[in-house]
């Protein structure tokens, strides 16, 4: 069981408070958004919970083990893919693995299994700058899942890439969590991505940054075709619009 | 030495990278086509030259012994090449051995004064001043501290050779993307690993490009060096035939030692080839 709470969180910086008691929870299985404005935030929040900064208080734990402050646990993915330009893509999935002590080989067939399921076959030999944008993040997933198959952070995953490659990468990313049962919490500013593709959405508004809301997307998994042009998704959006 | 090495280090950027700064797959289309036209260029400019040259000491304008032809040097250089070959094999071996140490002092100072702050303020200074220093101002004196063998050579080339290397590691690895770092971190890197996953290949560019420098600047060493105090090596063989007033062996051994530095360096291109393939399939 997979079960990330987050309680009481807050952390200042030069004195300022940037987030500010934050207490958010990630249940098994559960595609949680966390939507609010640029600079809210939200990426300080995620780097408290991958344990790279240790809030002023407040704690974070993984399946009921305190894990604030300590990274190695939960990893993330960014909008830039942060592949290693001068590793092939099988061995920058493999990073996590090699980074545990496994052996190269071993390491690269248990990741080589994924390949096909994550839609980056015959991608393993190649090199990140001979992929386009949507693959290469593709990749960057693959590597966050091999790290922990419990909890993943994604934050703006997708954003830097133009609309139609979104939109499929929309696509292929529940197709992927379908398949993986992979607990995320999601970093976005856009409205119509966290109603697409989560089962709840955290609003996190003001400065410093707070849980201001907390909105249940009811639309049965997998997603209908048309959901995005539905009246259900124009009045949750319009419900997170007044609220933000 | 300090300014010009600056200079140097950045105009190595490679031929490769800047087609990649360049971008877009016509353009790459495009200068490789003009690329047979970029090499005739200095050819064409180099025969000229020797052309001039020629007729400048076949005419009389230069007195002979003052300026051979190129000719009469090429004529020395295949006459003297038995000895010019034994001579240059000591200057290898020395500048071989003094590069691969200095090399490796390079290294091992990036790598301390990248992973100790207290190191990088205490040392990097000293080691900009070990550069003002004259090449030429501190040879006789190593000369006279360590005789007329290899040693006082070696010692030489490694002071020479180790700046360039630490200079372009330490920036190299300075220079390591912040989040890259961080997300490696997420997954409970260590500081070792974080070096040899993210900071040391991700150097590795810089790293040629400074051992193209410190691979001219070792056979220059040696010669140095042995003009100085030796019994074999190309700086002995030029310091005789300057006794000898024999001006065609000078240009013969002055062409020689460009040759080789030019090999060498065409050997680090091999190897950074070799050692970076990714750089390769754009």
């Amino acid at each position: 069981m997979a079960e990330l709470i987050v309680t009481d969180v807050t952390l200042s910086y030069e004195n300022r408070h940037v987030i500010e008691d934050i207490s958010i929870e990630l249940h098994e299985n559960e595609l949680v958004c966390l939507l609010g404005a640029s600079g809210g935030g939200k990426t300080t929040l995620f780097n408290v919970i991958s344990g790279l900064y240790t809030p002023d208080t407040g704690n974070v734990t993984l399946n009921g083990e305190d894990i604030t402050g300590q990274p190695g646990h939960i990893s993330y993915m960014l909008q830039k893919d942060l592949l290693l330009p001068y590793r092939t893509i099988e061995d920058n999935v493999a990073l996590p693995l090699l980074l545990k002590g496994e052996k190269k080989r071993s390491a690269r067939e248990k990741v080589n299994a994924y390949f096909e399921e994550f839609g980056l076959q015959d991608t393993q030999k190649k090199y990140p700058h001979q992929l386009s944008g949507g693959m290469r993040q593709r990749a960057a997933l693959l590597r966050t899942y091999m790290f922990s198959r419990d909890v993943a952070l994604l934050d703006e995953p997708f954003s830097a890439l133009d609309t139609l490659t979104k939109s499929d990468m929309h696509r292929w990313y529940l197709d992927v969590m379908d398949k993986i049962q992979l607990s995320t919490l999601f970093i976005t500013h856009d409205i119509d991505e966290a109603i697409l593709l989560s089962d709840r959405i955290y609003l996190l508004t003001g400065i410093p940054g707070r849980i201001t809301d907390e909105i249940i997307i009811r639309e049965p998994k997998p997603r209908r075709k048309d959901f995005h042009m539905s009246r259900e998704f124009l009045e949750y959006k319009k419900r997170i619009i007044e609220k933000l | 030495m300090c300014l010009p090495l600056k200079r140097k280090l950045q105009n190595t950027t490679s031929k490769r990278e800047r087609k990649r700064i360049q971008g877009g797959r016509g353009q790459e289309q495009f200068s490789r086509k003009s690329y047979a036209g970029e090499k005739v260029w200095p050819v064409l400019t180099i025969i000229i030259i020797l052309g001039i040259w020629q007729t400048a000491s076949s005419t009389g304008m230069v007195p002979r012994f003052m300026l051979p032809s190129p000719i009469d040097v090429a004529k020395a250089f295949i006459i003297d090449f038995p000895l010019l070959m034994s001579n240059a094999k000591v200057t290898l071996l020395e500048a071989f051995i003094g590069l691969g140490m200095g090399v490796a002092v390079g290294f091992l100072m990036a790598v301390l004064m990248d992973r100790f702050e207290k190191m990088y303020q205490a040392f990097y200074p000293l080691i900009v001043l070990t550069q003002t220093v004259p090449t030429v101002a501190i040879a006789p004196l190593l000369v006279l501290w360590f005789g007329y063998e290899m040693l006082p050579k070696v010692i030489l080339i490694v002071i020479v050779t180790f700046f360039p290397v630490t200079v372009s590691l330490l920036d190299g690895f300075k220079s390591a993307d912040r989040d890259t770092v961080n997300l490696l971190r997420s997954m409970g890197a260590s500081k070792v690993q974080i070096f040899w996953f993210v900071k040391f290949p991700g150097s590795l560019g810089q790293f040629f490009a400074s051992l193209r420098i410190s691979v001219s600047y070792a056979v220059v060493g040696a010669v140095i060096a042995e003009w100085l105090g030796g019994f074999s090596g190309l700086g002995v063989y030029m310091t005789r035939v300057k006794k000898a007033f024999s001006f065609d062996k000078m240009f013969a051994v002055i062409f020689l030692i460009s040759v080789i530095s030019l090999l060498l360096m065409g050997a680090v291109n091999l190897l950074q080839k070799k050692c970076m393939p990714w750089e390769e399939r754009e």
